[in-house]
């Protein structure tokens, strides 16, 4: 009976062929450690802000009178809103915390080196189009700092030469931030990015699928046709459309259910941190939802201090690190472009950092303190100290890319091992 | 695994060092309250409705919901408690005061408090309740150590007294110097200064309620959604090592 439905449908659809080449025949190097559970644990994320997401959609009121009272309705008439909102905002931090730490990993094991350009291209479309959501989410509870927030970093758009006050303007609809400005963001934040976002996943998955995974050890697990004693073969049973054109050794497992279930595993560990700050911790010490916001958008009140969310702030550290307003725009961005072309920045043949010169191995972590001492720079009252040594680690952090062109060109690394190891 | 317990763990904890170096503003006291403590909490909601609602409202929270919560029978509640003219219980905990008015009186509006601890946290507002004193040059007589020429008086004058700053000779690098060190009441309140403390813990103890008021609830879920998340994860490793136990490193 159940047979004979599938079949049905396969005949009409590819729906056995798909589930097969993506989950139950894909094959994952099984060294895989795990570094490689943020891109599913960012999955769950994504798919945990859009559910919660339709369901806060429901009570919202996109409108600068009634958009901070319908949060507040939320938080204390809807049954349960109150859990669905938390699973929201810890949600948007949880994201770019998992994202950032996915990124990283991309970065430890060179998994941006050819052929993984476009993957990685794709990935750097998506935390762009995240940064844009999370920007735009964060202004419609309509509080202090949603709105003042807003008005800084629209304003960033102003400091562009000729075009910049017309552009800010455009971006607004209004000289100020006001009720206009709140329902185009209203509307980006819940269809048009999310549907970029859900179809920018889809081809990064795509993209990964069509040049496979990469590992820890960087090296490949596929051999060309027809080298491989069957000894040397894995035992399991993959899609022809990977085993075709390539032997595949014994060194992966199938994604379904090998890697699901150690990505399971970290998703216990995941939702259990999720669960301690969405229920007892719900504004991360003011961190995931700052205090000010507390207070209902007023333009005639400007907050003392105006810092934008955590995730963005060590980029708002670099903004602020440059004397020029514009410059600091250009610097900015600069920054997240430095890090969409990293696969042609470094120039190194092989992918992971085990197997790299020291130097790329130091270079790397110094990096990632560069930008959590970043983060915390542009998160806190700046001080004529800190104001210098923002300057210093802005240095520091295109010197990474700097020196990451230097020496991988003639870099001496380690002999890479004929097959994967732990 | 360990790695990833290890990673999220580091993360948190990075993340509080960060927040507590950051810090605020030092703030003169530190409100001891309890949520769990029901008559705490019913003699908060008596103290703001008496003292504050007539300015300050708290336009997104009912009075039902709150009487609910705080253990109050809702018609004892709306006798005593609810002081405007035909409110049903199910309203906003509002006051009659018009806006306009109420900006020339005082300057500015006398903002909303509903999520007041929200905004500010409970030792502010416990500290801010404490240090009102006299000082002659405000319109209303009095300013406030923790919000610097604030606008309104001390309405709980009557109960804690007048407050006046109290300052002590000290001899500081060879001179003789007036250092503040605290507020004293003249004692001519209704209520002794232990009192008047344990008063202002009970309206802090209130208001924080009123920012959150699923606050117990909410970590009551909690602990079991930990509990069950733990039970899961216990599971998942188990599911996993039985997947994994063919597979050669």
């Amino acid at each position: 009976m159940f047979k004979n439905l599938v079949d049905w449908i396969d005949a009409r659809i590819p729906m056995t062929r798909v589930y097969n080449m993506h989950m139950a025949q894909y094959p994952a190097p099984k060294n895989m450690n795990f570094w490689y559970v943020f891109g599913f644990l960012a999955t769950i994320v994504l798919v945990n802000q859009i559910v919660t997401g339709i369901w806060l959609t429901m009570s919202y009121e996109p409108s600068a009178a009634g958009a901070f009272a319908s949060v507040e309705y939320i938080m204390r008439d809807v049954e349960y809103g109150w859990i669905i909102r938390y699973m929201h905002s810890t949600g948007a931090s949880a994201f770019f915390v998992v994202v950032y730490l996915h990124m990283f990993r991309g970065m430890m094991y060179g998994s941006y080196q050819k052929p993984r350009e476009l993957l990685w291209l794709f990935g750097m479309f998506i935390y762009l189009a995240l940064m844009a959501e999370a920007f735009m989410g964060y202004l419609l509870p309509w509080g202090q700092m949603s709105y003042w927030g807003a008005q800084v970093i629209i304003g960033l758009f102003g400091t562009i030469p000729v075009i910049g006050e017309d552009l800010a303007l455009w971006i607004r609809g209004d000289y100020v931030v006001s009720g206009a400005t709140l329902n185009r963001f209203f509307a980006l934040h819940v269809i048009a990015l999310p549907l970029i976002i859900v179809i920018l996943v889809f081809l990064h998955i795509v993209a990964l699928h069509e040049v496979g995974s990469n590992n820890p050890d960087g090296v490949d697990v596929k051999r060309p046709k027809g080298s491989l004693s069957d000894d040397e073969k894995t035992k399991f049973e993959f899609h022809e459309y990977y085993t075709s054109k390539k032997d595949l050794l014994d060194d992966v497992v199938p994604f379904f259910p090998h890697m699901v279930l150690k990505d399971l595993m970290a998703f216990g560990v995941f939702i259990f941190f999720f669960c301690y700050v969405m229920f007892f911790n719900p504004d991360m010490y003011g961190k995931f939802i700052e205090h000010p916001n507390f207070e209902m958008a007023n333009n005639l009140k400007t907050p003392e201090h105006v810092f934008p969310v955590w995730y963005f702030t060590p980029f708002y550290a670099i903004l602020k690190a440059v004397p020029n307003p514009f410059g600091g725009v250009v610097a900015m961005f600069g920054a997240i472009i430095m890090l969409a072309l990293l696969p042609w920045i470094d120039r190194g043949k092989v992918r992971s950092w085990r197997y790299r010169c020291g130097l790329h191995k130091w270079n790397l972590i110094i990096f990632a303190i560069v930008f959590v001492i970043l983060g915390y720079l542009g998160g806190t009252p700046g001080t004529p100290f800190k104001e210098m040594i923002s300057k210093v680690f802005t240095v520091m952090y295109f010197g990474f890319f700097v020196l990451l062109w230097l020496y991988s060109k003639n870099e001496k690394t380690k002999p890479l091992p004929e097959r994967i190891t732990k | 695994m360990k790695k990833l317990i290890l990673t999220l763990g580091l993360l948190a904890g990075m993340a509080s060092t960060a927040v507590s170096a950051a810090g605020g503003a030092e703030l003169p006291y530190k409100a001891d309250i309890d949520q769990t403590d029901k008559a705490s909490l019913q003699r908060g909601a008596k103290l703001f409705m008496n003292y504050c609602l007539g300015c300050h409202q708290m336009q997104f929270q009912r009075y039902e919901r709150t009487f609910n919560d705080l253990g109050i029978p809702l018609e004892v509640g709306m006798e005593n408690l609810v002081f405007t003219k035909d409110t049903k219980v199910g309203e906003h905990i509002k006051n009659a005061m018009p806006k306009e008015d109420a900006a020339k009186w005082f300057g500015a509006a006398p903002p909303d408090l509903t999520l007041e601890a929200r905004l500010r946290g409970p030792d502010w507002i416990y500290s801010y309740l404490k240090s009102f004193y006299v000082d002659p040059s405000r319109p209303f007589g009095v300013n406030n150590t923790v919000f610097k020429d604030v606008g309104m008086p001390h309405v709980l004058q009557e109960l804690q007294g007048v407050p006046e700053k109290v300052y002590e000779e000290r001899m500081i690098d060879g001179e003789m110097v007036q250092e503040f060190v605290g507020i004293q009441s003249d004692g001519s309140g209704e209520l002794s200064e232990d009192e008047y403390d344990r008063a202002m813990l009970d309206l802090t103890n209130f208001m924080v309620y009123i920012g959150e008021p699923m606050i117990l609830e909410r970590e009551s879920i909690g602990w079991k959604a930990l509990i069950y998340c733990f039970i899961f994860w216990i599971f998942a490793v188990l599911l996993k090592k039985e997947y994994w136990r063919d597979i050669k490193k």
